[in-house]
């Protein structure tokens, strides 16, 4: 009976196989390696039409910038997009996870997807792996309820409010928020509002950077405006340029004619016995 | 007690990566502790040329994922020919400072003049090292013109060990920026005999220009480099100060 | 044995004792001091809580101090440490008064003075759980600084210190400038401490504004600030996830 349950192929999920070993490992001195984070700000608001959503482009590796123009509004349906923040790998992960359950639950019912169902699905499997799955998120979409906006934190639990924020720099673009933020707000004060929270965490917070990506959702229609603004461009470039000119220095030249080569494999028959 | 003391370091090298942009909400009840150390960013940058010497650095000083100010300097003048740009933990940045002046105004008391460079190179090693067992976590370069006006820069470790060099980089960009210094301006190596010269090639202008491009490169691509940089030109016509806006995000 | 044992367990007890004279971590701690230059001086806003741990132990403290005549110190952190800096700064404005030679010490001495003690403090492992602000006229002359627990300090336009680093210090980014009048100066401030009320768990909704020009120092009376919690979202939050859990 125990046999037949170790025999028992893996339905899905993640593989613990190499966590006991793992483990032995770090006891022993092992550095792990470390992940890609986007110390992140990200932010979405509730307008008169719907949600606006907002994220700064900028991904880091402890220290050093490791891309400067990521993306971090993911799609979910068609009318629900999501910003992630925490480790990449896990909020693109389980971004697309969810986004393609959401397809497929609308080719069973013929129905658009409710944010809900994303917020329900997201939370559970977080919920499900205690935290470690690094993804805390801004859940925004217009279903046939109205629009909605949900924060999710990586342990699993769910806000919903009018105006959300998350990341390394949530509370540089909650200032902006709490100062300024109000009920019934025009689509082009909404794209103002987040532009400017999110300019908020790229220059008060280190761990946010680079562009501003916005995102508008309104009843039937959905806005992606990439690289909304660029408010930081290079600020030197020499005009006389650089040269690079020490190559590698040659020591010897010898050239192996192919044709002699042939012949060693060649000489090889004996093999195909 | 004293071996403790040194592990604040390291612990300190590795608290950047600790910090997960969440951390605030994932925090355990517990008391807060305290460090001794903090890391306050920055990167400086020296180069040495046959009559000149320029002396660099960003004016951010930062802590954690904070930009505490967007305009403090981490140049210093030791002496008339003679400046020191320092990154690391500003504390002990100010308080090595405020050391090498008192020194410096003692030696004027003594031997009525200024002090050398080269002289005030050996005494920041010697005042570096003075703290071995509990060092001052800064990064420093010296910059400045030797007794023939020959451009000279001296690089250091937190506890003392120095060299003078035809140019340096230290702080959080260093790791950018040293590499594409060694391209341009590879120096002769220190082991040849006789021993040559190790200042730069370039002219003043070019040595300028090709600071500003490596902050605005390790600006680009280092979170703790930014804001503004100040660059100081030494040369026999004295001192000339120059301003770059960096990037502020 | 047992009593060898026991004796053993005292002596070490004692020892520990001994060596923790000193403070671990702090006890009864203020919240963010926020400081700003305006027009004619510097204003600075601290709210009046004193948190033991998670607990609003203390409603009346007072964080905002004068010091001689040109400065004016807020502190934030465990709240004994800054009454024993209080101490150690009247003596030195005693004996700088002793002089009697028509100087007094202005901000940017006291400030230097400030960040000595810290940094001597820390260097003693045993340091002042606080982060100052000080600020102060002499001369014309205006002059903001702040300094921490491990000695880090500088000057600036505007200074925060805590939460208020994360919080305040955006806001003052984008909206200060250097000929703030009084009145707008002090919107400005309130508009930091609301956001800080609503963010930050320790703050509380009691805060004295200062205010020190050329003419000396005016510490207001205690007051609240209004709030608004009427959002539609916040009246029934479920309502907003219908069918979830």
């Amino acid at each position: 009976m125990s046999k037949a349950a170790v025999d028992v192929p893996m339905k899905g999920g993640f593989s613990f196989d190499l966590c006991r070993r793992n483990e032995m490992l770090v006891k022993k001195g092992l550095q792990s390696p470390s992940f890609l984070k986007t110390g992140t700000t990200i932010v979405g608001l509730i307008f008169q039409d719907g949600v606006i959503l907002g994220a700064d482009t900028r991904a880091t590796e402890g220290p050093i910038v490791a891309d400067k123009n990521c993306e971090k509004i993911h799609f979910m349906a068609p009318n629900i997009y999501c910003c992630g923040a925490g480790t990449a790998a896990d909020t693109e992960a389980v971004t697309d996870m969810v986004s393609s359950q959401l397809q497929l639950h609308r080719y069973h019912t013929d129905r658009e997807s409710r944010v809900v169902t994303a917020l329900t699905l997201l939370k559970s499997h977080l919920f499900s792996y205690q935290g470690h799955v690094s993804a805390a998120l801004v859940l925004g979409g217009v279903d046939v309820t109205g629009p909605h906006l949900h924060t999710i934190y990586p342990h699993g639990s769910t806000d919903t409010l009018p105006f959300a924020t998350m990341g390394s720099g949530s509370l540089a673009a909650m200032s902006v928020f709490e100062s300024k933020y109000r009920e019934g707000l025009t689509r082009d004060e909404g794209v103002k509002l987040v532009t400017e929270a999110i300019c908020s965490g790229i220059f008060n917070d280190l761990g946010s950077g680079s562009n501003v990506d916005v995102c508008v959702i309104t009843k039937g229609q959905t806005e992606y405006l990439r690289n909304h603004q660029l408010p930081n461009p290079r600020t030197y470039i020499n005009e006389r340029g650089y040269s690079f000119p020490k190559k590698t220095e040659v020591l010897l030249t010898r050239i192996t004619p192919l044709k002699q080569m042939v012949e060693v494999t060649e000489a090889g028959d004996a093999m195909e016995e | 007690m004293n071996s403790q003391q040194i592990y604040y370091i390291f612990d300190l090298c590795k608290s950047p990566n600790l910090s997960l942009s969440l951390s605030f909400i994932t925090m355990a009840k517990q008391h807060a502790r305290w460090s001794p150390y903090d890391n306050n960013g920055g990167t400086c940058v020296a180069i040495a040329g046959a009559d000149y010497c320029v002396i660099a650095a960003d004016t951010r000083m930062s802590t954690g994922y904070s930009i505490l100010s967007r305009d403090y300097s981490k140049i210093c003048k030791l002496a008339d020919k003679c400046m020191m740009a320092s990154s690391g933990f500003q504390a002990d940045v100010r308080a090595l400072q405020k050391v090498l002046a008192a020194r410096h105004l003692i030696y004027q008391h003594q031997h009525n003049k200024q002090m050398s460079c080269p002289a005030m190179g050996q005494l920041l090693s010697n005042t570096l090292y003075y703290k071995r067992f509990f060092p001052y976590y800064a990064f420093n370069v010296l910059g400045g013109l030797d007794n023939e006006g020959k451009g000279c820069v001296f690089t250091y470790d937190a506890v003392g060990s120095y060299e003078r060099v035809g140019y340096s980089s230290q702080g959080s960009g260093s790791t950018l920026i040293m590499p594409f210094l060694d391209n341009q301006l590879k120096s002769p190596s220190p082991l040849l005999l006789p021993a040559q010269d190790a200042v730069t090639p370039l002219s003043e202008s070019e040595a300028v220009d090709l600071v500003k491009t490596c902050f605005a490169s390790a600006t680009e691509r280092d979170i703790y480099t930014g804001d503004r940089l100040e660059i100081v030109i030494l040369n026999a016509d004295g001192v000339r100060r120059e301003e770059m806006e960096l990037r502020k995000d | 044995m047992n009593l060898v044992d026991s004796n053993q367990a005292q002596n070490n007890l004692m020892v520990s004792e001994a060596a923790s004279e000193r403070t671990l971590y702090p006890y009864v701690t203020g919240t963010s001091v926020i400081g700003i230059k305006y027009k004619d001086g510097i204003l600075m806003a601290a709210d009046m809580g004193g948190s033991y741990g998670s607990t609003l132990r203390y409603k009346s403290v007072e964080r905002l101090k004068s010091i001689g005549k040109h400065s004016l110190l807020g502190a934030s952190g465990e709240i004994s440490d800054f009454q024993e800096i209080l101490r150690n700064l009247d003596e030195l404005i005693l004996y700088d008064n002793m002089w009697d030679d028509g100087n007094s010490m202005g901000p940017k001495e006291v400030h230097n003075y400030l960040t000595r003690m810290m940094y001597n403090r820390r260097n003693k492992f045993n340091p002042l759980w606080n982060s100052l602000v000080l600020g102060g006229v002499k001369n014309g002359q205006k002059y903001l600084g702040t300094v921490n627990m491990i000695g880090v300090h500088f000057e600036d336009d505007h200074v925060a210190t805590g939460f208020g680093n994360h919080l305040a210090r955006p806001i003052l980014r984008d909206e200060w400038h250097a000929n703030l009048s009084f009145e707008d100066g002090v919107k400005l401030l309130e508009k930091c401490m609301r956001v800080l009320l609503y963010r930050d768990r320790s703050a509380i909704n009691k805060l004295q504004i200062a205010k020190i020009t050329e003419e000396g120092v005016t510490i207001s009376q205690p007051y609240a600030l209004k709030t608004f919690w009427n959002f539609a979202a916040f009246q029934n939050p479920t309502v907003g996830a219908e069918g979830s859990w």
